[in-house]
Protein backbone atom coordinates (compact mmCIF):
# COMPACT_ATOMS: atom_id res chain seq x y z
CA UNK A 1 0.00 0.00 0.00
CA UNK A 2 0.96 3.57 -0.63
CA UNK A 3 0.71 6.34 1.68
CA UNK A 4 -0.57 9.51 -0.55
CA UNK A 5 -2.24 7.33 -3.33
CA UNK A 6 -5.36 6.40 -2.58
CA UNK A 7 -7.56 3.57 -4.58
CA UNK A 8 -9.57 6.01 -6.87
CA UNK A 9 -6.24 7.11 -8.57
CA UNK A 10 -5.02 3.54 -9.02
CA UNK A 11 -8.62 2.28 -10.57
CA UNK A 12 -8.25 5.20 -12.75
CA UNK A 13 -5.63 4.50 -14.09
CA UNK A 14 -6.26 1.18 -14.71
CA UNK A 15 -9.88 1.65 -16.51
CA UNK A 16 -7.47 4.22 -18.37
CA UNK A 17 -5.12 1.66 -19.31
CA UNK A 18 -8.50 -0.90 -20.20
CA UNK A 19 -9.40 1.53 -22.51
CA UNK A 20 -5.91 2.22 -24.20
CA UNK A 21 -6.00 -1.59 -24.79
CA UNK A 22 -9.73 -1.52 -26.73
CA UNK A 23 -8.80 1.15 -28.66
CA UNK A 24 -5.70 0.04 -29.67
CA UNK A 25 -7.35 -3.73 -30.55
CA UNK A 26 -10.02 -1.68 -32.59
CA UNK A 27 -7.43 0.34 -34.64
CA UNK A 28 -4.08 -1.35 -35.10
CA UNK A 29 -3.17 -2.67 -38.25
CA UNK A 30 -0.61 -4.79 -37.23
CA UNK A 31 -1.44 -8.24 -35.68
CA UNK A 32 1.24 -7.99 -33.11
CA UNK A 33 0.46 -5.16 -32.14
CA UNK A 34 -3.26 -6.02 -31.53
CA UNK A 35 -1.67 -8.82 -29.50
CA UNK A 36 0.41 -6.24 -27.53
CA UNK A 37 -3.49 -4.37 -26.94
CA UNK A 38 -4.92 -7.23 -25.04
CA UNK A 39 -1.97 -7.72 -22.69
CA UNK A 40 -2.94 -4.21 -21.85
CA UNK A 41 -6.32 -4.90 -21.21
CA UNK A 42 -5.27 -7.79 -19.34
CA UNK A 43 -2.60 -6.36 -17.51
CA UNK A 44 -5.36 -3.67 -16.18
CA UNK A 45 -7.87 -6.69 -15.13
CA UNK A 46 -4.42 -7.87 -13.14
CA UNK A 47 -3.68 -4.48 -11.34
CA UNK A 48 -7.32 -3.91 -10.47
CA UNK A 49 -7.40 -7.54 -8.72
CA UNK A 50 -4.21 -7.11 -6.80
CA UNK A 51 -5.35 -3.34 -5.70
CA UNK A 52 -8.87 -3.91 -4.61
CA UNK A 53 -7.37 -7.41 -1.96
CA UNK A 54 -4.72 -4.76 -0.83
CA UNK A 55 -6.73 -1.60 -0.25
CA UNK A 56 -10.12 -3.32 0.62
CA UNK A 57 -9.91 -7.05 1.56
CA UNK A 58 -6.41 -7.51 3.36
CA UNK A 59 -7.50 -10.15 5.17
CA UNK A 60 -7.71 -12.90 2.44
CA UNK A 61 -5.42 -13.48 -0.73
CA UNK A 62 -8.31 -14.31 -3.69
CA UNK A 63 -7.40 -11.41 -5.79
CA UNK A 64 -3.31 -11.49 -5.50
CA UNK A 65 -3.65 -15.82 -6.28
CA UNK A 66 -6.00 -14.79 -9.07
CA UNK A 67 -3.77 -12.18 -10.57
CA UNK A 68 -1.26 -14.84 -10.52
CA UNK A 69 -3.39 -17.43 -12.36
CA UNK A 70 -4.22 -14.50 -14.85
CA UNK A 71 -0.55 -13.88 -15.55
CA UNK A 72 0.16 -18.07 -16.32
CA UNK A 73 -2.82 -17.81 -18.58
CA UNK A 74 -1.71 -14.69 -20.56
CA UNK A 75 1.69 -16.25 -21.08
CA UNK A 76 -0.14 -19.33 -22.63
CA UNK A 77 -2.62 -17.47 -24.75
CA UNK A 78 0.30 -15.24 -26.28
CA UNK A 79 2.59 -17.57 -27.08
CA UNK A 80 -0.31 -19.80 -28.78
CA UNK A 81 -1.62 -16.35 -30.50
CA UNK A 82 2.56 -15.99 -31.66
CA UNK A 83 2.33 -19.56 -32.99
CA UNK A 84 -0.50 -19.42 -35.45
CA UNK A 85 0.66 -15.56 -36.21
CA UNK A 86 4.10 -17.24 -37.29
CA UNK A 87 1.98 -19.84 -39.02
CA UNK A 88 0.12 -17.52 -40.92
CA UNK A 89 3.76 -15.24 -41.79
CA UNK A 90 5.03 -18.28 -43.37
CA UNK A 91 2.20 -18.52 -45.64
CA UNK A 92 1.86 -14.39 -46.64
CA UNK A 93 4.96 -12.85 -44.98
CA UNK A 94 3.18 -10.33 -43.69
CA UNK A 95 1.60 -9.79 -40.32
CA UNK A 96 -0.59 -6.46 -41.53
CA UNK A 97 -4.25 -6.89 -41.17
CA UNK A 98 -5.26 -5.72 -44.85
CA UNK A 99 -3.15 -8.46 -46.11
CA UNK A 100 -4.14 -11.65 -43.66
CA UNK A 101 -7.62 -11.16 -44.09
CA UNK A 102 -9.50 -12.82 -47.29
CA UNK A 103 -13.31 -13.78 -46.03
CA UNK A 104 -15.52 -10.81 -45.78
CA UNK A 105 -19.09 -10.42 -45.63
CA UNK B 1 -7.49 -40.76 3.40
CA UNK B 2 -10.97 -41.06 2.16
CA UNK B 3 -10.42 -40.51 -1.83
CA UNK B 4 -14.13 -41.13 -2.32
CA UNK B 5 -14.84 -37.72 -2.76
CA UNK B 6 -12.77 -37.57 -5.44
CA UNK B 7 -15.74 -39.63 -7.52
CA UNK B 8 -17.91 -36.36 -7.74
CA UNK B 9 -15.50 -34.96 -10.66
CA UNK B 10 -15.65 -38.57 -12.06
CA UNK B 11 -16.04 -37.11 -16.00
CA UNK B 12 -13.16 -35.11 -15.80
CA UNK B 13 -10.74 -37.54 -13.91
CA UNK B 14 -11.98 -40.52 -17.03
CA UNK B 15 -11.40 -37.38 -20.04
CA UNK B 16 -7.70 -36.56 -17.96
CA UNK B 17 -6.92 -40.82 -18.11
CA UNK B 18 -8.10 -41.02 -22.06
CA UNK B 19 -6.02 -37.81 -22.92
CA UNK B 20 -2.59 -39.16 -20.93
CA UNK B 21 -3.08 -42.57 -22.16
CA UNK B 22 -4.00 -41.07 -26.36
CA UNK B 23 -0.25 -39.40 -25.54
CA UNK B 24 1.32 -42.79 -24.65
CA UNK B 25 -0.48 -44.24 -27.49
CA UNK B 26 1.17 -41.99 -29.70
CA UNK B 27 4.50 -42.37 -28.31
CA UNK B 28 4.42 -46.45 -28.68
CA UNK B 29 2.46 -47.04 -31.59
CA UNK B 30 4.27 -47.61 -34.96
CA UNK B 31 4.26 -45.35 -37.52
CA UNK B 32 2.53 -47.58 -40.00
CA UNK B 33 -0.35 -48.51 -37.72
CA UNK B 34 -1.17 -44.57 -36.83
CA UNK B 35 -4.52 -44.96 -38.11
CA UNK B 36 -5.73 -47.16 -35.78
CA UNK B 37 -5.52 -44.19 -33.34
CA UNK B 38 -8.77 -42.98 -34.66
CA UNK B 39 -10.48 -46.10 -33.36
CA UNK B 40 -8.70 -45.79 -30.47
CA UNK B 41 -9.82 -42.83 -29.36
CA UNK B 42 -13.69 -43.10 -30.37
CA UNK B 43 -13.49 -46.53 -28.77
CA UNK B 44 -12.13 -44.57 -25.63
CA UNK B 45 -14.74 -41.77 -25.44
CA UNK B 46 -17.92 -44.15 -26.48
CA UNK B 47 -16.48 -46.04 -23.14
CA UNK B 48 -16.42 -42.68 -21.70
CA UNK B 49 -19.78 -41.23 -22.59
CA UNK B 50 -21.75 -44.93 -21.54
CA UNK B 51 -20.04 -44.65 -18.31
CA UNK B 52 -21.05 -40.58 -18.07
CA UNK B 53 -24.97 -41.76 -17.95
CA UNK B 54 -24.20 -43.92 -14.67
CA UNK B 55 -26.12 -42.07 -11.46
CA UNK B 56 -23.87 -39.63 -9.82
CA UNK B 57 -24.35 -37.67 -6.43
CA UNK B 58 -24.36 -34.26 -5.81
CA UNK B 59 -21.53 -32.71 -3.93
CA UNK B 60 -19.00 -29.96 -3.44
CA UNK B 61 -15.25 -30.39 -4.20
CA UNK B 62 -11.72 -27.95 -2.81
CA UNK B 63 -13.94 -25.65 -0.43
CA UNK B 64 -16.31 -25.08 -3.13
CA UNK B 65 -14.19 -24.22 -6.07
CA UNK B 66 -15.71 -27.62 -8.18
CA UNK B 67 -19.68 -28.20 -7.68
CA UNK B 68 -21.61 -30.75 -9.09
CA UNK B 69 -25.23 -31.67 -9.38
CA UNK B 70 -28.12 -33.43 -11.34
CA UNK B 71 -28.47 -30.66 -14.28
CA UNK B 72 -24.61 -30.19 -14.47
CA UNK B 73 -24.02 -34.14 -14.57
CA UNK B 74 -26.77 -34.10 -17.37
CA UNK B 75 -25.59 -31.45 -19.44
CA UNK B 76 -21.82 -32.76 -19.12
CA UNK B 77 -23.92 -36.02 -20.64
CA UNK B 78 -25.19 -34.12 -23.46
CA UNK B 79 -21.95 -32.53 -24.14
CA UNK B 80 -20.48 -35.71 -24.23
CA UNK B 81 -23.10 -37.40 -26.45
CA UNK B 82 -22.29 -34.01 -29.13
CA UNK B 83 -18.43 -35.03 -29.08
CA UNK B 84 -18.83 -38.51 -29.59
CA UNK B 85 -21.32 -37.69 -32.41
CA UNK B 86 -18.61 -35.15 -34.04
CA UNK B 87 -15.87 -37.81 -33.25
CA UNK B 88 -17.67 -40.47 -35.54
CA UNK B 89 -18.35 -37.68 -37.99
CA UNK B 90 -15.47 -36.71 -38.73
CA UNK B 91 -13.37 -39.77 -38.61
CA UNK B 92 -13.23 -40.20 -42.17
CA UNK B 93 -11.37 -36.93 -42.91
CA UNK B 94 -9.06 -37.75 -39.42
CA UNK B 95 -7.81 -40.91 -41.13
CA UNK B 96 -7.64 -39.38 -45.04
CA UNK B 97 -6.59 -35.89 -44.08
CA UNK B 98 -5.06 -35.61 -40.85
CA UNK B 99 -3.30 -38.96 -40.12
CA UNK B 100 -1.50 -38.76 -43.05
CA UNK B 101 -0.11 -35.29 -41.66
CA UNK B 102 1.08 -37.44 -38.26
CA UNK B 103 -1.18 -34.80 -36.49
CA UNK B 104 -3.95 -37.22 -35.29
CA UNK B 105 -3.09 -37.70 -32.08
CA UNK B 106 -3.02 -34.00 -30.90
CA UNK B 107 -6.36 -33.68 -32.82
CA UNK B 108 -7.80 -35.56 -29.61
CA UNK B 109 -5.63 -34.18 -27.20
CA UNK B 110 -6.50 -30.83 -27.92
CA UNK B 111 -10.13 -31.57 -28.37
CA UNK B 112 -10.49 -33.61 -25.43
CA UNK B 113 -8.74 -30.78 -23.48
CA UNK B 114 -10.98 -28.21 -24.52
CA UNK B 115 -14.15 -30.56 -23.21
CA UNK B 116 -12.32 -30.89 -19.97
CA UNK B 117 -12.19 -27.29 -20.03
CA UNK B 118 -15.71 -26.97 -20.15
CA UNK B 119 -15.94 -29.94 -17.73
CA UNK B 120 -14.61 -27.08 -15.50
CA UNK B 121 -16.09 -24.26 -16.77
CA UNK B 122 -20.18 -25.50 -16.17
CA UNK B 123 -18.97 -26.86 -12.70
CA UNK B 124 -16.74 -23.96 -10.68
CA UNK B 125 -18.40 -22.61 -7.68
CA UNK B 126 -16.10 -19.78 -7.75
CA UNK B 127 -14.84 -16.96 -10.51
CA UNK B 128 -11.09 -18.20 -10.08
CA UNK B 129 -12.16 -22.02 -11.53
CA UNK B 130 -14.61 -20.11 -14.17
CA UNK B 131 -12.01 -18.27 -15.67
CA UNK B 132 -9.56 -21.22 -15.92
CA UNK B 133 -12.15 -23.87 -17.57
CA UNK B 134 -13.28 -20.73 -19.96
CA UNK B 135 -9.27 -20.32 -20.92
CA UNK B 136 -9.03 -24.07 -21.28
CA UNK B 137 -11.75 -24.76 -23.48
CA UNK B 138 -10.91 -21.89 -25.94
CA UNK B 139 -7.15 -22.00 -26.47
CA UNK B 140 -7.20 -25.60 -27.83
CA UNK B 141 -10.13 -24.50 -29.94
CA UNK B 142 -8.03 -21.61 -31.89
CA UNK B 143 -5.21 -24.23 -32.54
CA UNK B 144 -7.86 -26.50 -34.09
CA UNK B 145 -9.31 -24.12 -35.93
CA UNK B 146 -5.59 -23.42 -37.04
CA UNK B 147 -5.01 -27.37 -37.48
CA UNK B 148 -5.11 -27.19 -41.46
CA UNK B 149 -1.75 -24.93 -41.36
CA UNK B 150 -1.32 -26.02 -45.47
CA UNK B 151 -4.43 -23.91 -46.08
CA UNK B 152 -4.31 -20.23 -45.29
CA UNK B 153 -7.74 -19.61 -44.52
CA UNK B 154 -7.70 -21.96 -41.92
CA UNK B 155 -4.39 -19.95 -40.31
CA UNK B 156 -6.57 -16.96 -40.80
CA UNK B 157 -10.02 -18.25 -38.79
CA UNK B 158 -6.94 -19.31 -35.55
CA UNK B 159 -5.70 -15.62 -35.68
CA UNK B 160 -9.02 -14.29 -35.59
CA UNK B 161 -10.37 -16.68 -32.89
CA UNK B 162 -7.56 -16.47 -31.02
CA UNK B 163 -7.67 -12.70 -31.03
CA UNK B 164 -11.13 -12.05 -30.20
CA UNK B 165 -11.40 -14.77 -27.85
CA UNK B 166 -8.36 -12.80 -25.88
CA UNK B 167 -9.96 -9.74 -25.87
CA UNK B 168 -13.19 -11.34 -24.46
CA UNK B 169 -11.67 -13.06 -21.60
CA UNK B 170 -9.62 -10.01 -20.60
CA UNK B 171 -13.25 -7.60 -20.61
CA UNK B 172 -14.90 -10.81 -18.64
CA UNK B 173 -11.52 -10.51 -16.01
CA UNK B 174 -12.07 -7.09 -15.91
CA UNK B 175 -16.02 -7.46 -15.49
CA UNK B 176 -15.12 -9.81 -12.78
CA UNK B 177 -12.50 -7.41 -11.17
CA UNK B 178 -15.45 -5.20 -10.56
CA UNK B 179 -17.61 -7.87 -8.41
CA UNK B 180 -14.71 -8.87 -6.76
CA UNK B 181 -14.28 -4.96 -5.69
CA UNK B 182 -18.53 -4.76 -4.55
CA UNK B 183 -18.42 -8.13 -2.68
CA UNK B 184 -14.84 -8.57 -1.73
CA UNK B 185 -15.20 -12.42 -2.90
CA UNK B 186 -14.92 -15.11 -5.76
CA UNK B 187 -16.84 -17.63 -4.44
CA UNK B 188 -20.63 -17.37 -5.97
CA UNK B 189 -21.92 -18.93 -2.34
CA UNK B 190 -20.42 -15.71 -0.86
CA UNK B 191 -21.05 -12.80 -4.05
CA UNK B 192 -24.98 -14.36 -4.14
CA UNK B 193 -25.49 -12.52 -0.60
CA UNK B 194 -23.56 -9.37 -0.85
CA UNK B 195 -24.34 -8.23 -4.54
CA UNK B 196 -26.06 -5.38 -4.30
CA UNK B 197 -27.34 -3.06 -7.36
CA UNK B 198 -25.05 -0.67 -7.54
CA UNK B 199 -23.36 1.01 -9.94
CA UNK B 200 -20.31 -0.58 -10.16
CA UNK B 201 -21.92 -4.25 -9.63
CA UNK B 202 -24.10 -3.87 -12.58
CA UNK B 203 -20.52 -2.36 -15.18
CA UNK B 204 -19.08 -5.28 -13.47
CA UNK B 205 -22.34 -7.81 -15.06
CA UNK B 206 -22.53 -5.58 -18.21
CA UNK B 207 -18.53 -6.21 -18.97
CA UNK B 208 -18.98 -10.27 -18.01
CA UNK B 209 -22.03 -10.08 -19.90
CA UNK B 210 -20.13 -8.60 -22.87
CA UNK B 211 -17.25 -11.58 -22.15
CA UNK B 212 -19.64 -14.39 -22.16
CA UNK B 213 -21.43 -13.24 -25.11
CA UNK B 214 -18.52 -13.29 -27.45
CA UNK B 215 -18.59 -17.05 -26.73
CA UNK B 216 -22.15 -17.38 -27.55
CA UNK B 217 -21.49 -15.06 -30.53
CA UNK B 218 -24.33 -12.40 -29.60
CA UNK B 219 -24.74 -9.76 -31.71
CA UNK B 220 -22.65 -6.96 -31.15
CA UNK B 221 -19.75 -9.54 -30.30
CA UNK B 222 -20.70 -11.82 -33.32
CA UNK B 223 -18.03 -10.64 -35.81
CA UNK B 224 -15.56 -13.40 -36.02
CA UNK B 225 -18.02 -16.44 -36.21
CA UNK B 226 -18.69 -16.28 -39.57
CA UNK B 227 -15.07 -16.04 -40.40
CA UNK B 228 -13.79 -18.76 -38.38
CA UNK B 229 -16.75 -20.74 -38.95
CA UNK B 230 -15.49 -20.92 -42.69
CA UNK B 231 -11.85 -20.71 -42.35
CA UNK B 232 -11.65 -23.94 -39.79
CA UNK B 233 -11.63 -27.31 -40.58
CA UNK B 234 -15.73 -28.70 -40.90
CA UNK B 235 -15.79 -30.68 -37.53
CA UNK B 236 -13.86 -27.72 -35.68
CA UNK B 237 -16.83 -25.60 -36.57
CA UNK B 238 -19.30 -27.65 -35.33
CA UNK B 239 -17.54 -27.73 -32.32
CA UNK B 240 -17.84 -24.29 -31.76
CA UNK B 241 -21.13 -24.28 -32.85
CA UNK B 242 -22.38 -26.61 -30.71
CA UNK B 243 -20.40 -27.62 -27.84
CA UNK B 244 -18.99 -24.56 -27.13
CA UNK B 245 -21.36 -22.38 -27.28
CA UNK B 246 -24.06 -25.19 -25.48
CA UNK B 247 -21.31 -24.98 -22.36
CA UNK B 248 -21.45 -21.19 -22.86
CA UNK B 249 -24.72 -20.82 -22.68
CA UNK B 250 -24.96 -23.32 -19.52
CA UNK B 251 -22.76 -21.37 -17.66
CA UNK B 252 -23.92 -17.52 -18.38
CA UNK B 253 -27.62 -19.51 -17.54
CA UNK B 254 -26.44 -20.83 -13.48
CA UNK B 255 -24.67 -17.44 -13.09
CA UNK B 256 -27.48 -15.07 -14.25
CA UNK B 257 -30.14 -16.96 -12.72
CA UNK B 258 -28.47 -17.48 -9.33
CA UNK B 259 -25.35 -14.94 -8.45
CA UNK B 260 -26.41 -12.41 -10.49
CA UNK B 261 -30.44 -12.84 -9.85
CA UNK B 262 -30.82 -9.38 -7.33
CA UNK B 263 -29.59 -7.48 -11.30
CA UNK B 264 -32.38 -8.94 -12.86
CA UNK B 265 -34.19 -6.13 -13.45
CA UNK B 266 -30.93 -4.64 -15.37
CA UNK B 267 -30.21 -7.84 -17.67
CA UNK B 268 -33.42 -8.50 -18.40
CA UNK B 269 -33.33 -5.16 -20.55
CA UNK B 270 -30.02 -6.32 -22.05
CA UNK B 271 -31.16 -9.71 -22.83
CA UNK B 272 -34.31 -8.45 -24.35
CA UNK B 273 -31.92 -5.51 -26.56
CA UNK B 274 -29.58 -8.19 -27.49
CA UNK B 275 -32.40 -11.28 -28.32
CA UNK B 276 -33.68 -9.00 -30.95
CA UNK B 277 -30.69 -8.24 -32.73
CA UNK B 278 -29.32 -11.37 -32.59
CA UNK B 279 -32.29 -12.78 -34.01
CA UNK B 280 -32.74 -10.19 -36.86
CA UNK B 281 -28.96 -9.39 -37.53
CA UNK B 282 -28.01 -13.57 -37.79
CA UNK B 283 -31.02 -14.17 -40.10
CA UNK B 284 -30.78 -11.25 -42.38
CA UNK B 285 -27.43 -12.12 -43.00
CA UNK B 286 -27.94 -15.93 -43.56
CA UNK B 287 -29.79 -14.63 -46.26
CA UNK B 288 -27.49 -13.63 -48.49
CA UNK B 289 -25.26 -16.40 -47.87
CA UNK B 290 -23.54 -18.65 -50.38
CA UNK B 291 -21.11 -21.10 -48.51
CA UNK B 292 -23.10 -23.25 -46.62
CA UNK B 293 -19.98 -23.41 -43.40
CA UNK B 294 -20.97 -19.22 -43.50
CA UNK B 295 -24.44 -20.03 -43.70
CA UNK B 296 -24.91 -22.45 -40.55
CA UNK B 297 -22.46 -19.95 -38.93
CA UNK B 298 -25.29 -16.81 -39.35
CA UNK B 299 -28.39 -19.70 -38.89
CA UNK B 300 -26.10 -20.69 -35.72
CA UNK B 301 -26.15 -16.93 -34.14
CA UNK B 302 -29.71 -16.42 -34.86
CA UNK B 303 -30.44 -20.01 -32.74
CA UNK B 304 -28.43 -18.39 -29.98
CA UNK B 305 -30.91 -15.05 -29.80
CA UNK B 306 -33.73 -17.84 -29.78
CA UNK B 307 -31.97 -19.56 -26.76
CA UNK B 308 -31.95 -15.81 -24.95
CA UNK B 309 -35.99 -15.73 -24.71
CA UNK B 310 -35.32 -18.56 -22.62
CA UNK B 311 -33.19 -17.12 -20.01
CA UNK B 312 -34.95 -13.77 -20.21
CA UNK B 313 -37.99 -16.04 -18.01
CA UNK B 314 -35.30 -16.37 -15.09
CA UNK B 315 -37.21 -18.97 -13.86
CA UNK B 316 -37.34 -22.87 -13.23
CA UNK B 317 -39.12 -22.68 -16.58
CA UNK B 318 -36.56 -21.11 -18.10
CA UNK B 319 -33.61 -23.44 -16.81
CA UNK B 320 -35.72 -26.49 -18.43
CA UNK B 321 -36.46 -25.14 -21.53
CA UNK B 322 -32.86 -23.53 -22.15
CA UNK B 323 -31.22 -27.12 -20.93
CA UNK B 324 -34.33 -29.00 -23.56
CA UNK B 325 -33.15 -26.74 -27.08
CA UNK B 326 -29.47 -27.00 -26.16
CA UNK B 327 -30.15 -30.72 -26.23
CA UNK B 328 -32.27 -30.80 -29.54
CA UNK B 329 -30.37 -28.07 -30.87
CA UNK B 330 -27.14 -29.98 -30.45
CA UNK B 331 -28.29 -33.40 -32.47
CA UNK B 332 -29.93 -30.46 -34.95
CA UNK B 333 -26.71 -28.94 -35.73
CA UNK B 334 -24.27 -31.71 -35.84
CA UNK B 335 -26.74 -33.33 -38.77
CA UNK B 336 -26.70 -30.88 -40.77
CA UNK B 337 -22.80 -29.94 -40.12
CA UNK B 338 -22.41 -34.08 -40.44
CA UNK B 339 -24.08 -33.59 -44.22
CA UNK B 340 -22.00 -30.63 -45.03
CA UNK B 341 -18.81 -32.44 -43.80
CA UNK B 342 -19.80 -35.85 -46.22
CA UNK B 343 -19.74 -34.20 -49.16
CA UNK B 344 -16.93 -31.98 -48.22
CA UNK B 345 -14.55 -34.79 -47.84
CA UNK B 346 -15.93 -36.44 -50.81
CA UNK B 347 -16.05 -33.33 -53.45
CA UNK B 348 -14.35 -30.76 -52.10
CA UNK B 349 -18.13 -28.47 -52.73
CA UNK B 350 -19.52 -26.15 -49.59
CA UNK B 351 -21.65 -23.86 -52.08
CA UNK B 352 -25.50 -24.15 -51.58
CA UNK B 353 -25.47 -23.79 -55.18
CA UNK B 354 -23.56 -27.54 -55.68
CA UNK B 355 -26.10 -29.29 -53.54
CA UNK B 356 -28.85 -28.56 -56.54
CA UNK B 357 -29.95 -32.02 -57.44
CA UNK B 358 -28.44 -33.72 -54.74
CA UNK B 359 -31.45 -36.16 -53.86
CA UNK B 360 -31.33 -37.64 -57.06
CA UNK B 361 -28.17 -38.64 -56.52
CA UNK B 362 -27.72 -39.08 -52.61
CA UNK B 363 -31.03 -39.31 -51.12
CA UNK B 364 -30.48 -40.59 -47.88
CA UNK B 365 -27.78 -37.55 -47.28
CA UNK B 366 -30.78 -35.02 -48.52
CA UNK B 367 -33.43 -36.35 -46.41
CA UNK B 368 -30.67 -36.16 -43.14
CA UNK B 369 -30.36 -32.47 -43.92
CA UNK B 370 -33.80 -32.31 -44.78
CA UNK B 371 -34.30 -33.19 -41.84
CA UNK B 372 -31.76 -31.15 -39.97
CA UNK B 373 -33.29 -27.87 -41.22
CA UNK B 374 -36.58 -28.52 -40.70
CA UNK B 375 -35.48 -29.10 -36.81
CA UNK B 376 -34.12 -25.59 -36.98
CA UNK B 377 -36.32 -23.99 -38.33
CA UNK B 378 -39.15 -25.20 -36.03
CA UNK B 379 -41.38 -27.43 -38.50
CA UNK B 380 -44.11 -29.37 -36.03
CA UNK B 381 -43.40 -33.32 -36.56
CA UNK B 382 -39.64 -32.82 -35.65
CA UNK B 383 -37.99 -31.85 -32.12
CA UNK B 384 -36.95 -28.46 -33.33
CA UNK B 385 -40.65 -27.43 -33.10
CA UNK B 386 -40.59 -28.53 -29.24
CA UNK B 387 -37.74 -26.76 -28.72
CA UNK B 388 -38.56 -23.70 -29.82
CA UNK B 389 -42.33 -23.00 -28.78
CA UNK B 390 -40.83 -24.20 -25.08
CA UNK B 391 -38.75 -21.76 -25.19
CA UNK B 392 -41.74 -19.06 -26.30
CA UNK B 393 -43.50 -20.36 -23.60
CA UNK B 394 -40.89 -19.71 -21.17
CA UNK B 395 -40.60 -16.09 -22.35
CA UNK B 396 -44.22 -15.87 -22.76
CA UNK B 397 -44.86 -17.09 -19.36
CA UNK B 398 -43.10 -13.54 -18.25
CA UNK B 399 -45.51 -11.56 -19.77
CA UNK B 400 -42.87 -10.77 -23.23
CA UNK B 401 -45.26 -10.56 -25.84
CA UNK B 402 -43.71 -8.52 -28.21
CA UNK B 403 -40.83 -10.66 -27.76
CA UNK B 404 -42.23 -13.34 -28.23
CA UNK B 405 -43.75 -11.99 -31.34
CA UNK B 406 -40.27 -10.60 -33.24
CA UNK B 407 -39.07 -14.57 -32.48
CA UNK B 408 -42.39 -15.62 -34.45
CA UNK B 409 -41.66 -13.11 -37.26
CA UNK B 410 -37.96 -13.93 -37.14
CA UNK B 411 -38.68 -17.98 -37.42
CA UNK B 412 -40.80 -16.97 -40.88
CA UNK B 413 -37.71 -15.85 -41.91
CA UNK B 414 -35.56 -18.59 -40.84
CA UNK B 415 -38.01 -20.27 -42.92
CA UNK B 416 -37.28 -19.19 -45.78
CA UNK B 417 -33.62 -19.59 -46.14
CA UNK B 418 -33.72 -22.89 -45.05
CA UNK B 419 -36.37 -23.95 -47.58
CA UNK B 420 -34.13 -22.29 -50.08
CA UNK B 421 -31.43 -25.22 -49.51
CA UNK B 422 -34.06 -27.81 -49.27
CA UNK B 423 -35.78 -26.11 -52.45
CA UNK B 424 -31.80 -26.92 -54.17
CA UNK B 425 -31.47 -30.07 -52.84
CA UNK B 426 -35.16 -31.48 -54.05
CA UNK B 427 -36.43 -29.44 -56.78
CA UNK B 428 -33.71 -27.95 -58.79
CA UNK B 429 -31.88 -29.57 -61.68
CA UNK B 430 -28.41 -29.57 -62.04
CA UNK B 431 -26.20 -30.28 -65.31
CA UNK B 432 -23.24 -31.66 -62.86
CA UNK B 433 -24.94 -32.84 -59.52
CA UNK B 434 -22.78 -34.20 -56.79
CA UNK B 435 -22.21 -37.77 -57.91
CA UNK B 436 -23.42 -41.11 -55.38
CA UNK B 437 -20.93 -41.82 -53.16
CA UNK B 438 -21.55 -44.19 -50.25
CA UNK B 439 -20.30 -43.30 -46.58
CA UNK B 440 -17.89 -45.08 -44.33
CA UNK B 441 -19.49 -46.44 -41.58
CA UNK B 442 -18.39 -44.48 -38.96
CA UNK B 443 -19.65 -41.07 -40.70
CA UNK B 444 -23.15 -43.20 -41.01
CA UNK B 445 -23.64 -44.31 -37.89
CA UNK B 446 -23.07 -40.34 -36.61
CA UNK B 447 -25.57 -39.63 -38.98
CA UNK B 448 -27.90 -42.38 -37.51
CA UNK B 449 -27.65 -41.25 -34.44
CA UNK B 450 -28.52 -37.42 -35.30
CA UNK B 451 -31.38 -38.64 -37.30
CA UNK B 452 -33.06 -40.96 -33.73
CA UNK B 453 -32.05 -38.13 -32.03
CA UNK B 454 -34.35 -35.14 -33.86
CA UNK B 455 -36.86 -37.72 -34.26
CA UNK B 456 -37.05 -39.47 -30.87
CA UNK B 457 -36.66 -36.19 -28.50
CA UNK B 458 -39.09 -34.42 -30.07
CA UNK B 459 -41.79 -37.46 -29.13
CA UNK B 460 -40.86 -38.44 -26.19
CA UNK B 461 -42.07 -36.36 -23.20
CA UNK B 462 -40.76 -37.57 -19.96
CA UNK B 463 -37.05 -36.12 -20.94
CA UNK B 464 -38.27 -32.71 -20.61
CA UNK B 465 -40.33 -33.50 -17.39
CA UNK B 466 -36.97 -34.74 -15.94
CA UNK B 467 -35.19 -31.88 -17.27
CA UNK B 468 -38.16 -29.80 -15.53
CA UNK B 469 -37.12 -31.66 -12.26
CA UNK B 470 -33.74 -31.44 -12.36
CA UNK B 471 -33.72 -27.50 -13.16
CA UNK B 472 -35.75 -26.31 -9.64
CA UNK B 473 -31.76 -26.46 -8.40
CA UNK B 474 -30.81 -23.58 -9.48
CA UNK B 475 -34.14 -21.12 -8.62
Amino acid sequence: MIPEISIYEILTVTSILFFIGVYGFITRKNLISILISVELILNASVINFVVINKYLYPDMLQGVVFSLFIIAVAAAETALAVSIIIGLYRQISSVEVKDVETMKH
Amino acid sequence: MDFSNFLLMRHEIILLAITLLLIVAEVFIPQNKKPSIVHLAILLFGIHTIIGFLPATDGNLFGGMFRTNGLIHLFKNVLNVGVLILLLQSADWLQEKIVRQNKGTEFFILLFSSLLGMYFMISSGDFLMFYLGLELSTLPVAALAAYETANRKSSEAGVKLILSSALASGVSLFGISMLYATSGSIYFNDIIQMITSTDLTILGMILFFAGLAFKISLVPFHFWTADVYEGAPISIASFLSVISKGAAVFILMILLFTVLKPLMHVWENIIYVVAVLTMFIGNLFALRQQNMKRFLAFSSIAQAGFILLGLIAGSQLGTATVVYFVLIYVFSNLAAFGVVQAISLQTGKENINDYEGLYRTNPNLSLVMMLALFSLAGIPPVAGFFGKFFLFTAAASQGYYVLVFLAVVNVTISLYYYLLVVRAMFLRKSDNPIPFFKNKIYMRLGLLITVLGILVLGLYSPLYDYIYELSGIFN
